[in-house]
C-alpha cells in the first residue's frame, strides 16, 4: 500500500468516529433534553413506569410525610397544574422543605408514585431547576406562576 | 482541503465566543427571588439594636406608607459599601428600617457612627430568627414593605449606585 | 507596607513582560543579539518578582491583616492557621495571583532550564510566554487587585465558605493550577514553532518534559479534587461532571493526547502540525475552563464569585490568546512540511488512534458542559447531566483502554496485525475468563458499564504489563517503566471505578444510640450521639463501634455548624480497609429520637484514587529517565571527544 493511500484510510476512519461521536452525543442530548418533567408534562406525556427521568417541581406545603422507619418521605410535588405524589428513602439534603423547589431523579412505579432515587439541592438556596426558572410558588394556593 | 482544515480550528473558536460572549451578555436573570414576594412580613418583635433607635416591629412597618426594610450587620463588609446608597434613597425621601443581623449593640453603634445611620428603628435579631423567617440567605438584602405590610420586593446584596432610582420607582409603586 | 510592596512587585513583573516581550521580538526581528541577551534575565526577574508579591499576600493572610480587603471578606482571625494559609488562594484574586505567579516562574524555568531547543525557537518561546502573562498581569491589577486596602479597617474578617475549610482543599487547587499554568508553556513553546517554523523531531524532544510536569501536576490535582469532592460532599460520589470537575478534565484530556502526540513528533517525526494544534488546544481548555468558572456563566456546585466585568476581561483575553494562536497556527503550518510517512498497523496509528478517541471524548465533554449555554441562547432551559456524560464518555474510555493495551505492544514505522494479535492473546485470554466468571457469579446484578469495565481493566492491567515482557529489567529503561506504570494505573483506576459502580452495598436506617446495623459483613453499633466544639464550629458528632469479625474501631461522623457564614455541613467518616472503604454519614433527628445513618460499603473504590496517583507517578518516572537519559548521552559525548583529544 502507498502512504496515500494509508492516510486517506486513516482520515476516513477518523472521519466515521467524528460522525459517530457527533451522532452519539446528538441521541444523548435529545435524551437529556426530554429527561426533565415537570408534573404537568407527566399529565400531559405520560412516562412510563421504570424510565430514569428527573422530576422538577415545588414541594406542597403540608404533604410531607415522614414513614415509620424514619428514612423514608412521602410528599407531593407540582407545578401549579398538575401534582405527582413522590417518595424518598434517605437522607434529604438540608435545603430541601416544604414549599421549596426540588429536582428529583428517579422513576415511576406502577401505581403511579415517583421514587426518588436522589434529590438534587445544590449548597444554595436559591437554587432552582434552570427548567423551572422565574416561576414562583403560592404557598396558599398552592399555585405557580410565571414571575413577570 | 487541507487549507480548509488549517482554518477549522479558528472558524469553531469564533463560534464558541460568539457563544460565551452571548451567554455573558445576557441580561442577569439567574437570581430567585424570595418566595415571600407578595407575602404579609412574618410577624416579629425585636428589642434595640442602636442606642439611639427605637425598636422594631412587624406591626411599625404596615404605617400606610411603603417602606424600606435593610438587613445588616456591622461585620458585613458589602453593608459598609450600601451605605451611601441607603443615605441617598433617605434624602430621596424613603423611610427606612434595619434589622441588625448576630450583632452587639455596641458593634451597631460604632458602625452606624462610622458608615451613617438613615434608619428610623434597628431591631436586633441576634439569632438569624427573622432573617431566616424572611427567607433571607445573607447581609445585606432590603426588602420594600407596601403600606399594608406586605413584601413587594427583594434586592439580595448591596444596593449599588445605580440601583437606587430603581428602588425609588419600585417604592413608588408599592403605593 | 506589605500589601503595597506586593503590588509594586506586581506592577515591575508586569513591566518586565512587556520589556521582554519587545525585546524577544525586536531582537530575533531584526537579527540583533545584544537585545536577545536581556530576554533571559527578564523572564527569570519576572518569576522572582512573581513569587515575591505571592509570598507577600500570603503574609498577610498569615498575620490576619483586616486593613486588606481580600483577607477581610475571606479570612478571620480565629481560624486555623492553616486555613488561613489556604484562605490566601481559596478566593478570586488570590487565585489569579497564584496563576500569573505559576506563570512568571514557569516562565523563569524556561529561560533558566532549557537547553535543547534552537535559540531562536527559545527565544520566540519566551516572548509568547510574556505575552500571554501580560494580560493576565492586566487582568490581576486592572479588574482583581488582591491587595486592595479597605478603609476604615473592620475588627475582624468574614470567615471562609466552611465548605472549603479543609485540609483536602488547602493543597489541591495549588496543585491543578501548576498543571493548568503549567500548559501555557507548552502554548508558548507552539507559538514559538510556529514563528520560527521549527516544528520537528528535535523541537518535540525539548517540549515533551514541560508537557509532562504539567501533565503530572494536573493528573495529581484532578485526583486530589475527586477524593476531596468524595468524602467532603458526603454523597459517596467520586465525580459529578460538575462544570467545574469539567473544567479540569477538559485541559487532562488535551494534554494526554498532545503527550502521546509529542512522542510520536519526537521519535519519528510525524503528526507535525497536529502537535501544535493540541499545544495550543490543551492551554486554551484551562483559559476555557477558568473562564466558565470565574464568569459564573455556568453555574456549579462550587463556582466563586460571580462578576460579569471579569468574565468580559478574560473573555476578551480568551479572544486575544486563542484566536490570536489559532490565527498563526492558519498563516504559519501551511509552510511547515509534511512530516514522516508511516504504515497503517504502527505505533503511531495507535497513537493517532489514542489521539482521535481524546479529542472526541474532550469534544463531547465540552459540548456537554457548553449545551446549557447554547440552548439558553435559542430561549430553552435545559441542564446536562451526569447521565449525559457517563452515557458518552463510558464507551469511548473503554475503547481508550483497548487502544491502550494494544499500543505499546506495536512496533515504531511497520508492524503486522498477526503479530499485535499474537502479543495480545494472553490479555484476550483474561479478558475472556473474567467475562465468563463475571456472568456466571454476578450476572443480572451488575450493568453493562461496570461489566465491561471490569473486564477490559483486568486485562488491560496486564497487558500494560508485557512491554516488559522477556526484557532485561534492569538495563530496561526509566521511562518505560514510566509508562508502564502509567498504563497500570489507568486499569487500576478503571478497576475501582467498575468495583465502586458495581458491588457497592448502601444501607439507610434511623437508630436510636444503642442500636445495632448490620451490612455487606460489618456490624455498626451506634453508642451515643454528643455535642462537640471545635476551632469555629460546633458539631453533634456520633460514636459508632464498627467491626468486621476481629476488632472493632470508633468512628465519628458529623454534623457540623458554622456561625461565619452560618451553615451545616456534614463530616462523613470513612473507615479504610485494603480491599474497600466504609463511608457512614450522620443525618438529622427523627421522631422517637432516632437519627438518620446512612452506611455505604464501597469494595475497591480506593482504587480509582490509588491508580490516578499510579499515572502521575508514571508520569514522573518518565521525565526523570528522558532527562537522565540526555545528561548522560551528552556526559559521554563530552567523555569521547576528551578521549578522542
Amino acid at each position: 500500500m502507498k502512504a496515500k493511500h494509508q492516510r486517506l484510510i486513516l482520515a476516513l476512519a477518523a472521519l466515521v468516529a467524528l460522525i459517530g461521536a457527533g451522532l452519539l452525543a446528538a441521541s444523548a442530548l435529545k435524551d437529556e433534553a426530554a429527561y426533565f418533567y415537570a408534573p404537568n408534562d407527566v399529565k400531559t406525556k405520560g412516562v412510563e413506569p421504570g424510565k430514569a427521568i428527573r422530576l422538577g417541581g415545588m414541594v406542597v406545603k403540608n404533604s410531607l410525610k415522614r414513614a415509620p422507619d424514619g428514612v423514608t418521605i412521602h410528599f407531593n410535588v407540582s407545578d401549579g397544574k398538575a401534582t405527582v405524589p413522590a417518595t424518598f428513602s434517605g437522607i434529604a439534603p438540608d435545603l430541601f422543605k416544604e414549599g421549596s423547589g426540588v429536582v428529583a431523579e428517579g422513576s415511576f412505579d406502577a401505581k403511579g408514585t415517583f421514587i426518588a432515587t436522589n434529590l438534587l439541592a445544590k449548597h444554595d438556596e436559591r437554587y432552582m431547576p434552570r427548567e423551572l426558572e422565574g416561576m414562583n410558588y403560592n404557598e396558599t394556593t398552592h399555585e405557580m406562576k410565571a414571575e413577570r | 482541503m487541507r487549507k480548509l482544515l488549517i482554518w477549522l480550528p479558528l472558524v469553531l473558536f469564533l463560534g464558541f465566543i460568539a457563544l460565551f460572549a452571548s451567554g455573558l451578555f445576557q441580561p442577569d436573570d439567574r437570581i430567585i427571588h424570595s418566595r415571600l414576594v407578595g407575602q404579609p412580613l412574618p410577624a416579629f418583635s425585636l428589642p434595640a439594636a442602636a442606642s439611639d433607635r427605637p425598636p422594631l416591629a412587624s406591626a411599625q412597618l404596615a404605617t400606610g406608607q411603603p417602606r424600606l426594610l435593610n438587613t445588616f450587620a456591622s461585620w458585613c463588609v458589602p453593608c459598609a459599601a450600601e451605605a451611601p446608597q441607603l443615605e441617598a434613597l433617605q434624602k430621596a425621601g424613603a423611610q427606612i428600617d434595619g434589622i441588625a443581623i448576630r450583632d452587639a449593640r455596641a458593634d451597631v453603634d460604632a458602625f452606624l457612627k462610622r458608615n451613617g445611620n438613615p434608619y428610623a428603628r434597628i431591631g436586633l435579631d441576634a439569632r438569624s430568627a427573622v432573617q431566616i423567617a424572611l427567607g433571607s440567605s445573607g447581609v445585606p438584602e432590603t426588602f420594600i414593605i407596601d403600606g399594608k405590610g406586605r413584601i413587594a420586593y427583594q434586592h439580595i446584596g448591596d444596593i449599588r449606585a445605580d440601583d437606587v432610582p430603581m428602588i425609588l420607582d419600585r417604592l413608588r409603586a408599592a403605593q | 507596607m506589605i500589601a503595597e510592596t506586593g503590588l509594586a512587585a506586581l506592577w515591575l513583573a508586569a513591566a518586565l513582560a512587556l520589556l521582554q516581550l519587545i525585546l524577544a521580538f525586536a531582537g530575533l526581528k531584526g537579527g540583533k543579539p545584544e537585545l536577545l541577551a536581556a530576554v533571559r534575565p527578564a523572564a527569570v526577574a519576572q518569576g522572582v518578582l512573581t513569587a515575591i508579591a505571592f509570598a507577600l499576600l500570603v503574609t498577610l493572610f498569615l498575620r490576619s491583616d483586616m486593613s486588606v480587603l481580600l483577607v477581610v471578606t475571606n479570612s478571620h482571625s480565629m481560624k486555623p492557621w492553616l486555613y488561613k494559609f489556604a484562605g490566601a488562594w481559596g478566593n478570586h484574586e488570590g487565585s489569579m495571583l497564584l496563576w500569573v505567579t505559576v506563570m512568571g516562574m514557569a516562565g523563569a524555568a524556561v529561560a533558566l532550564f532549557e537547553r535543547a531547543l534552537r535559540r531562536d525557537t527559545h527565544m520566540a518561546t519566551l516572548g509568547g510566554q510574556a505575552a500571554i502573562s501580560l494580560g493576565f498581569y492586566a487582568f490581576l491589577l486592572f479588574s482583581s487587585n488582591p491587595f486592595a486596602r479597605i478603609d476604615p479597617a473592620p475588627a475582624d474578617g468574614q470567615g471562609l465558605n466552611p465548605l472549603l475549610q479543609d485540609p483536602g482543599l488547602a493543597f489541591h487547587p495549588p496543585t491543578l493550577y501548576l498543571g493548568y499554568v503549567g500548559l501555557s508553556v507548552a502554548f508558548s513553546f507552539a507559538i514559538g514553532a510556529l514563528l520560527t517554523r521549527q516544528v520537528d523531531a528535535a523541537f518535540a524532544r525539548a517540549m515533551r518534559p514541560w508537557v509532562l510536569a504539567a501533565w503530572v501536576l494536573l493528573t495529581l490535582g484532578i485526583t486530589a479534587g475527586s477524593y476531596w469532592a468524595y468524602y467532603e460532599l458526603g454523597w459517596g460520589g467520586w465525580w459529578f461532571w460538575d462544570p467545574v470537575e469539567n473544567a479540569s478534565l477538559m485541559p487532562w484530556l488535551a494534554a494526554t493526547a498532545l503527550l502521546h502526540s509529542v512522542t510520536v513528533l519526537a521519535t519519528r517525526d510525524a503528526l507535525r502540525a497536529w502537535t501544535i494544534m493540541l499545544a495550543v488546544v490543551a492551554f486554551s481548555m484551562s483559559m476555557v475552563g477558568t473562564f466558565l468558572v470565574r464568569s459564573g456563566i455556568l453555574t456549579s456546585v462550587h463556582a466563586f464569585a460571580v462578576d460579569p466585568t471579569r468574565g468580559s476581561f478574560i473573555l476578551a483575553l480568551l479572544a486575544l490568546y486563542i484566536g490570536g494562536a489559532l490565527a498563526l497556527f492558519g498563516w504559519r503550518i501551511g509552510s511547515v512540511r509534511e512530516g514522516a510517512p508511516f504504515e497503517l498497523v504502527s505505533r503511531e496509528t495507535m497513537l493517532v488512534v489514542n489521539n482521535l478517541l481524546l479529542t472526541v471524548i474532550l469534544g463531547l465533554v465540552l459540548i456537554g458542559t457548553l449545551y446549557p449555554l447554547m440552548t439558553e441562547a435559542f430561549g430553552h432551559k435545559v441542564s446536562v447531566g451526569a447521565p449525559y456524560f457517563d452515557r458518552i464518555a463510558g464507551p469511548i474510555a473503554l475503547a481508550l483502554m483497548v487502544a491502550m493495551a494494544a499500543g505499546p505492544l506495536t512496533r515504531w514505522r511497520k508492524d503486522r496485525a498477526r503479530l499485535v494479535g499474537k502479543r495480545l492473546l494472553i490479555p484476550a485470554a483474561i479478558a475472556l475468563i473474567v467475562a465468563i466468571s463475571l456472568s456466571v457469579f454476578a450476572l443480572g446484578r451488575i450493568g453493562i458499564l461496570p461489566f465491561l469495565g471490569l473486564v477490559i481493566a483486568l486485562s488491560v492491567g496486564v497487558a500494560s504489563l508485557a512491554p516488559l515482557w522477556k526484557r532485561n529489567l534492569r538495563r530496561t529503561p526509566l521511562f518505560t517503566y514510566g509508562m508502564v506504570i502509567a498504563h497500570l494505573g489507568c486499569a487500576v483506576s478503571l478497576a475501582g471505578m467498575a468495583c465502586d459502580s458495581a458491588f457497592t452495598v448502601e444501607k439507610l436506617v434511623a437508630a436510636r444510640p444503642g442500636d445495632t446495623i448490620q451490612t455487606a459483613g460489618w456490624t455498626l453499633h451506634f453508642r451515643k450521639i454528643a455535642p462537640l466544639a471545635g476551632d469555629n464550629w460546633t458539631a453533634l458528632q456520633a460514636d459508632i463501634d464498627v467491626s468486621r469479625g476481629g476488632g472493632s474501631v470508633l468512628i465519628h461522623p458529623q454534623s457540623r455548624f458554622f456561625a461565619s457564614p452560618p451553615t451545616t455541613t456534614s463530616e462523613a467518616a470513612l473507615l479504610t480497609r485494603w480491599n474497600g472503604q466504609l463511608y457512614v454519614v450522620l443525618g438529622e433527628e427523627v421522631e422517637g429520637g432516632r437519627w438518620q445513618l446512612r452506611v455505604w460499603w464501597k469494595p475497591f473504590v480506593t482504587l480509582i484514587w490509588l491508580g490516578g496517583v499510579m499515572i502521575a507517578l508514571g508520569g514522573a518516572m518518565a521525565l526523570v529517565g528522558r532527562e537522565r537519559r540526555g545528561w548522560l548521552m551528552k556526559w559521554r559525548a563530552r567523555k569521547a571527544t576528551e578521549v578522542a583529544a
